[in-house]
């Protein structure tokens, strides 16, 4: 398979939208900081930086080398004479890759950004209680091998990809701005966080009721999502050059889908709080927004603006409900409601492509498409979106949840007591986000 | 019990995709790949489930 060649114009998009990529970063880590405590908001900023660095740097290491890029080397074996392509054979440090504005070399770039947006989202699962050395490891090992392995599968030319020219199941697993390589990836490794961590001392009362905690700078939050619809459209729009071959033209399409997308899912969550609560809850409708930027991430260079708002409608939905879910039966705490909005938002905008999507069949990279799906079959898609889920499913997140608790076997990921009650930052960087303020609380005594 | 469902969720991952690679027609591949589904779902209710007693036994 060639390595798909790109216009001068269309390369210097692709270089414009991946420039965009780190507000998303930005975005995530507002919203997890304001929805975190006070006494946890500077760790939580550090946390984010440390987060990009580590996963920069380890993706640059080994991270690329076993992500690599459609049509250059990989290990492949044969099950009945057809190829499974399961992992990328480059050299490690980027050698061998032309630092030019050639895709792969694009793709190096853009993923190195992408890793670290995957990494940031279990820092809203682990707020508050989550050590700053474990969250490196986790992050170095999270960039290292789990991320660039699932991501070779759909973005590298990988099996899953190859589900359309190998088996005749659509156009294989589609994954336009990462729904499902970013989104559900980090989704499922702060589920992975929480379970391992436990929930925050004095969120549970003796008889299992959950308290409120509510985040400490809705402002942060709000203008966190700001910013990440900048860096969504961004991260959407190189995808969908880098990774299936779309035409400049098609970004138009693509940011109007993934505002439409967030639009609707926050009106959603604010109607739904407001019939349930009386007022529109500004987190869950914050959460809501970047689900439905989540939702909107798989399928956006290929719906209609009209399906993009039924995506974005049903994500808001889903995220009211379970945020309260995780929180009140399943007795999981997670500050800043990553399982619900980058799990659940990603796994339905996974599903909805297969729905809702209209190819194109010069769009599509040739890694993607064959002459059997290319008339456009719904169930064959729908079928390969589902492996998809599934080895998300049952592959990611056992490994993830592995690699953490075999993680936290060795070097305890948990912050001590003493530390959860001083706050973060106090305990772990020495000073507090707000120095002129005093925090008294009371959870800490036995109800 | 939470290691009894990360197996499921493993095995779940494996009926999906051995139904890809080895029904060439569709209807038992799609039953297969949702039975594979449903076997991770049915594992993931499991890991929860014992979560949930893990919080109970330590209060």
């Amino acid at each position: 398979m060639p390595v798909p060649s790109l216009p001068e114009a269309t390369a210097l998009v692709c270089i414009f939208s991946i420039l965009l990529v780190p507000f998303a970063g930005a975005g995530l880590a507002l919203i997890n900081t304001g929805l975190g405590r006070s006494r946890s908001a500077a760790h939580s900023m550090m946390a984010a930086l440390c987060v990009i660095s580590v996963a920069a740097g380890v993706y640059f290491v080994c991270g690329f080398a076993w992500q690599g890029f459609i049509g250059r080397s990989a290990h492949v074996f044969l099950v009945g004479g057809r190829p499974w392509n399961w992992l990328a054979a480059e050299p490690f440090f980027f050698r061998g890759l032309q630092l030019d504005a050639s895709p792969p070399s694009l793709a190096a770039w853009m993923q190195m950004l992408c890793v670290g947006l995957a990494a940031l989202i279990p820092l809203g699962s682990g707020a508050d209680r989550w050590r700053l050395g474990a969250i490196c490891i986790s992050t170095a090992l999270l960039a290292g091998f789990i991320y660039p392995l699932f991501a070779h599968w759909v973005w590298g030319g990988g099996w899953l990809a190859q589900l359309g020219v190998n088996y005749g199941l659509g156009h294989g697993f589609i994954d336009v701005g990462g729904a499902g390589s970013i989104q559900v990836l980090g989704g499922l490794t702060a589920l992975a966080i929480a379970w391992i961590l436990g929930p925050r001392r004095g969120k549970y009362s003796m008889e299992g009721m959950p308290t409120a905690f509510p985040g400490h700078n809705i402002v942060f939050v709000l203008f966190g999502c700001l910013l990440a619809l900048v860096g969504w459209i961004g991260l959407n729009s190189a995808g969908a050059i880098l990774f299936i071959g779309a035409e400049p033209g098609r970004i138009v399409r693509i940011a109007i889908n993934t505002t439409l997308a967030a639009a609707a899912a926050t009106l959603t969550a604010a109607i739904i709080t407001r019939a349930r609560f009386g007022k529109p809850d500004a987190s869950l409708s914050a959460n809501g927004w970047v689900s439905g930027l989540v939702a909107s991430s798989a399928a956006c260079a290929f719906i209609s603006p009209a399906a993009a708002v039924m995506i974005g409608l049903a994500a808001g939905a889903m995220v009211t409900f379970t945020v309260e879910l995780f929180e009140l039966r399943l007795a999981l705490d997670d500050p800043g409601g990553a399982i619900s909005v980058h799990a659940i938002g990603g796994i339905w905008g996974l599903l909805a492509l297969a729905f809702f999507a209209h190819f194109p069949t010069s769009t599509l990279n040739n890694a993607t498409s064959s002459a059997s799906s290319a008339a456009g079959n719904n169930s064959g898609q729908c079928l390969a979106q589902l492996v998809g889920i599934a080895t998300l499913l049952g592959f990611v997140l056992p490994l993830t949840y592995g690699v953490n608790w075999l993680l936290n076997r060795v070097y305890p990921q948990r912050v001590a007591m003493e530390g959860e009650r001083q706050g973060m930052d106090l305990h772990e960087l020495g000073a507090g986000a707000y120095p002129e303020f005093i925090t008294h609380t009371e959870e800490f005594m036995q109800r | 019990m939470k290691l009894a469902g990360l197996l499921l969720l493993v095995a779940g991952w494996l009926i999906a995709v051995a139904a890809v690679a080895l029904f060439p027609s569709v209807t038992p591949r799609t039953w297969f790949v949702l039975t594979g589904v449903a076997v991770e779902l049915l594992g993931l209710a499991l890991v929860f489930h014992s979560h949930l007693e893990l919080r109970k036994e330590r209060g």
